[in-house]
């Protein structure tokens, strides 16, 4: 049996990642899975100088989800370096992908460059739902032309191929993939969170300090499957499909809608083990079904 | 080590009004300390993340756990609503715990702060001042607080029973003193014994609570702000569910 996907000549030995921002970059949930067994450990986004965040809080639970406005905290690109990407050496057979953020095309570009040298990285992913502080904070991801430049952007520096994450929160998601082909982008990957709200009806005001924040988990799964078919049919790229995955079914289903591999996020934090236990329900179906490889899901409803 | 198993629930009972208890069996018991706490999953599975409580009281030798519970949401209305006999998911034990301190203590608690320090009065080996604030008599764990500590003093909201003000009312009046103090309450409580712990030049430990998503250190959701930079992060943010709940009070902004 072949459970080994290719995208843009980076092989993963299985088609399993986790959601950037869900799994940190893998030390906490290490604990609970053998980050070896996984097709790639997905990072926390970094950025060319560390980030605080939003103020708290930063967490609402909303039906079969939850928001979050936790506002890309991180440690900025060099401790994340010396930190974390040696902590993820060890994690031989796994493939690395280090999602970037930044408010401006000049931060995404720091990141990018000072991670053009690390052995380590094996992808890049680049966060493009970050404000854009020059153009008013519209959103690089809402904008086609503003994908298509950063894409072009970011391609032209970046050592490792790069997979760009889009919005869902657009009109027409297959116009930004499109864009993102256009720019040079190796893959794109999909969807990032889509903007909630909640307000606490008894105290009369909002849950989160941030007002809004991104819908993510069960409840958004049947939009990120429906939006990773229109883009499969609009790109020739790669996807990594990701949205609620949380059961091996959910997996399955992003394949057969198109992606080449499957992120799994807030899954994570109420089921520790569910990448792995995904895999090994992935593996189980295959199985039943007699499936040789595992390529022959990807795209094979139409 | 963190476990995540299904806990069979062999004692549940209401204590106040909307407090309630809950003796868990669970292989958890054997690796907790006094304030850590567990998170508890609902059976409804589209209420998806865990609620993070604290561990009242920790028996090795039966394998419970003890959690006294504020019912605050549909989650906790749930949990309320179990019986013995009844199973619940768990994962913990979580974050740092109390570290067990000098040859005096006072343990503070307020409202539901109060149950994460009965533990630790039962675990510290030197003499224990315990100050436990109520809204009014409808209290709990008193009963539990008399048999471990040296001394308990109550404070209510409404002058019911004991000192009429905060914990911190009840502290000044009784000009307590000690060589370490812990607390566990909302914001305004833990700076004003903060404060009181500075201004008398005793060492504090507050437990600190935020909105969690993963309870592991990973999603960043639960962060409270520091003093210094933090190691984690290189900002100014502490994860309250893996680099606390516990702080020392001077490390973090109350």
């Amino acid at each position: 049996m072949n459970t080994k996907v290719n995208i843009a000549g980076v092989e993963f030995q299985n088609p399993i990642m986790e959601a950037s921002g869900t799994f940190g970059s893998g030390m906490e949930y290490s604990e609970f899975v053998d980050l070896n067994r996984l097709g790639a450990v997905v990072t926390k986004g970094v950025a060319n100088v560390p980030w605080p965040g939003n103020p708290t809080p930063r967490i609402a639970e909303v039906s079969s989800g939850m928001l979050n406005a936790i506002g890309l905290q991180n440690p900025g690109v060099e401790v994340f370096c010396e930190r974390d990407l040696k902590f993820l050496e060890q994690f031989k057979d796994t493939r690395v992908l280090v999602n970037v953020c930044g408010h401006s095309a000049e931060e995404y570009i720091e990141v990018v460059d000072r991670l053009a040298d690390e052995k380590r990285v094996d992808m890049l992913e680049i966060n493009i739902s970050c404000p854009n502080v020059k153009e008013g904070g519209i959103a690089f991801g809402q904008d086609p032309k503003a994908v298509e430049s950063i894409t072009k952007l970011v391609k032209e520096h970046a050592r490792q191929p790069i997979v760009m994450k889009l919005s869902p929160n657009v009109t027409d998601i297959k116009v930004m993939a499109k864009a993102a082909e256009a720019g040079g982008a190796d893959a794109i990957s999909l969807i990032n969170t889509l903007t909630g709200m909640k307000i606490d009806v008894e105290r009369q005001s909002f849950v989160l300090a941030n007002k809004t924040g991104g819908m993510s988990g069960p409840a958004v799964h049947p939009i990120a499957v429906r939006m990773v078919y229109e883009c499969a049919n609009a790109v020739n790229i790669p996807i990594i499909g990701m949205g609620g995955v949380s059961t091996w079914q959910d997996a399955v289903e992003m394949m057969l809608a198109g992606a080449t591999a499957v992120s799994v996020g807030t899954a994570n934090f109420y089921n520790p083990t569910a990448t792995v236990d995904i895999l090994d329900g992935m593996v189980d179906y295959m199985k039943r079904k007699n499936i040789e490889d595992v390529r022959d899901l990807i795209g094979a409803v139409r | 080590m963190k476990v995540k198993e299904i806990a069979s629930i062999v004692d549940a009972k209401q204590l106040a009004d909307g407090v309630y208890s809950m003796v868990l069996k669970t292989t958890a018991a054997q690796y907790a300390v006094p304030g850590q706490f567990i998170n508890i999953f609902s059976n409804n599975g589209s209420k998806l993340l865990p609620r993070p409580i604290s561990l009242c009281e920790i028996d090795k030798e039966d394998s419970t756990l003890r959690v006294v519970f504020r019912v605050v949401g549909e989650g906790t209305k749930e949990f309320s609503e179990y019986k013995a006999g009844d199973t619940v998911e768990i994962l913990g034990p979580l974050g740092n715990g109390f570290p067990l301190e000098g040859e005096t203590a006072i343990v503070v608690g307020g409202g539901i702060g109060v149950p994460p320090m009965l533990e630790l009065a039962k675990q510290l080996s030197g003499t224990v001042t315990a100050v436990m604030g109520y809204r009014n008599d409808d209290m709990f764990l008193t009963e539990e607080f008399t048999d471990v500590a040296s001394e308990l003093i109550i404070a209510t909201d409404d002058g019911s029973v004991g000192v009429h003000g905060t914990v911190v009312d009840a502290m000044k009046e009784n000009e307590l003193k000690a060589d370490v103090i812990y607390a566990c309450g909302p914001k305004p409580m833990l700076k004003g014994v903060a404060d009181y712990a500075l201004e008398n030049g005793i060492k504090c430990y507050v437990s600190m609570e935020e909105r969690m998503a993963c309870g592991v250190g990973a999603c960043l959701g639960c962060v409270c702000q520091s003093k210094e930079v933090d190691d984690h992060s290189h900002v100014h943010n502490k994860r309250v569910c893996k680099d606390g709940p516990v702080f020392l009070a001077t490390e973090v902004e109350l």
